[in-house]
């Protein structure tokens, strides 16, 4: 279980929530709300205040990297660090090729440049590379936004897998019409306020 | 030594030169004329108070008094290298990072120079001291300046990229490493290239002094050569103190990239 308890940090007013394992809960609300500012505190990618907490085990407890490797933020403008996909993938290259393949992305899409990919493939790209390193939270902002339909369901079903195996996630979306296939609880976010709203 | 003596009708003769440059710019309308005079103002009286002072000190072989105008070097150089940042740290890391890693490479590199290869008597003897430490202090700040210009700018450019590798489990190290490499790369290459060029294409200026100045050319070049090599010393060790005491600024023990401890460049 995923618990959030007093979060707090500047542009977010203090919140409360848990995640339990299996769960996404979608994040929505505005554009500027604070959803990102949110997700990052949770990521621990910025400083923030509170208690976060992984099946009892508090977030101080884990490095600052190991943490991230269990709680992983996707982020919704995906950032690169040399031109070749490859390098992203690190060593498990060859475990990624089955993940690109349900993205509805051919395996020789490793050999790809980054500054050639559209965005749709930046985003596919970046939840599998994220999917690979087999996070417990995935903390994902609008991870589908560039897709087209089947894309965008493929990914869906792939995230859906990692539920089924024990993950939880936060999905930030706009899309209502997804918002209700995936989740059964929400957040929304406004001005800096996270309230928690049911089914 | 039997080296010319200059008096004032001949420091005069060369000034005509700029008194020249001076009537260019007013011929060309550049503008140019007042700045260029107030600089060679300033040169002059800049170097005539350094020569008193110089010789007030080499006159006295004073521990203290070297230590002093070795300290005010530094701070000076300091000044100068948080002048030069476009994104400088906020509060007091702007002047200490830098001031503080010119003051560890040129006081190390300058003791290890007089105490092993000058070896004058005593080590710290102001004639040879403050000269190879200015010439050491002039190139690590280019080169501590040239490395946290670069790296200030460059995490601000490729702060995606490095957030994408902390986001995915990376260290602070492993998520900045290509920036502080070019940091780096960016703050040794000037001293690359002069080395690269000196006595082909430039002849170095402290070596010209010595031969004008009536020293023997072999000599000369064997001190421009000790010169190169402690600078070349000096910039590395300074330039690699600011580059990763600027990556453990702009990060924190949670491995997070924090640039918010970066001000803003000023406009205009």
């Amino acid at each position: 279980m995923f618990s959030v308890r007093e979060l707090t940090r500047p542009g977010l007013e203090q919140t409360s929530f848990e995640l339990l394992a299996g769960e996404c809960v979608v994040v929505a609300g505005p554009s500027g709300a604070g959803k990102t500012l949110l997700l990052r505190a949770l990521a621990d990618l910025d400083p923030s205040a509170g208690r976060v907490s992984l099946d009892g085990v508090e977030r101080g407890t884990f490095s600052g990297p190991e943490w991230r490797r269990r709680v992983c933020y996707v982020p919704a403008e995906s950032g690169w660090w040399t031109d070749r996909v490859s390098d992203h993938f690190g060593g498990q290259g060859g475990g990624a090729a089955p993940l690109l393949e349900r993205l509805l992305l051919p395996a020789g899409a490793l050999g790809w440049e980054v500054p050639r990919l559209s965005t749709g493939e930046r985003q596919r790209l970046a939840l599998a590379r994220a999917l690979l390193r087999g996070p417990r939270v995935l903390l994902l902002d609008e991870p589908t936004s560039g897709l087209d339909d089947a894309a965008r369901l493929a990914a869906e079903d792939l995230v859906r897998e990692r539920l089924a195996a024990g993950a939880s996630a936060l999905w930030v979306t706009h899309d209502e019409a997804q918002a209700r296939r995936l989740a059964r609880r929400r957040l929304w976010v406004e001005g800096g306020r996270v309230t928690e709203q049911g089914a | 030594m039997n080296a010319v003596q200059l008096d004032i009708a001949d420091l005069s003769l060369a000034a005509l030169l700029v008194l020249v440059n001076a009537a260019l710019s007013l011929a060309f309308a550049l503008g140019l004329e007042r700045r260029m005079l107030l600089a060679t103002a300033r040169m002059v009286v800049q170097l005539l108070l350094v020569g008193a002072v110089l010789k007030a000190l080499f006159a006295a072989v004073s521990p203290l008094w070297t230590g002093v105008a070795a300290l005010a070097m530094v701070l000076f150089a300091g000044r100068e290298v948080m002048a030069r940042q476009e994104r400088r740290l906020k509060g007091v890391w702007a002047y200490g990072l830098g001031t503080s890693s010119m003051l560890l490479a040129a006081v190390l590199v300058t003791v290890f120079a007089l105490s092993t290869q000058v070896r004058p008597d005593p080590w710290y003897d102001p004639r040879y001291a403050l000269p190879l430490l200015g010439m050491i202090l002039g190139n690590t700040m280019t080169g501590v300046s040239l490395g946290l210009h670069a790296l200030s700018s460059g995490l601000h450019t490729r702060r995606t990229a490095v957030e994408a590798q902390i986001a995915l489990g990376a260290t602070r190290w492993q998520a900045t490493r290509p920036v502080a490499r070019a940091a780096l790369l960016s703050a040794l290459m000037p001293i690359i290239n002069a080395m690269a060029a000196t006595g082909l294409v430039s002849l170095p200026g402290m070596m010209t002094g010595q031969i004008l100045a009536g020293a023997d050319p072999a000599q000369a070049v064997r001190y421009q050569m000790l010169i190169m090599f402690l600078i070349a010393g000096g910039t590395t060790l300074g330039a690699l103190a600011a580059v990763l005491g600027g990556v453990l600024r702009l990060t924190d023990a949670r491995h997070r990239l924090r640039l918010d401890r970066l001000r803003a460049p000023r406009s205009g």
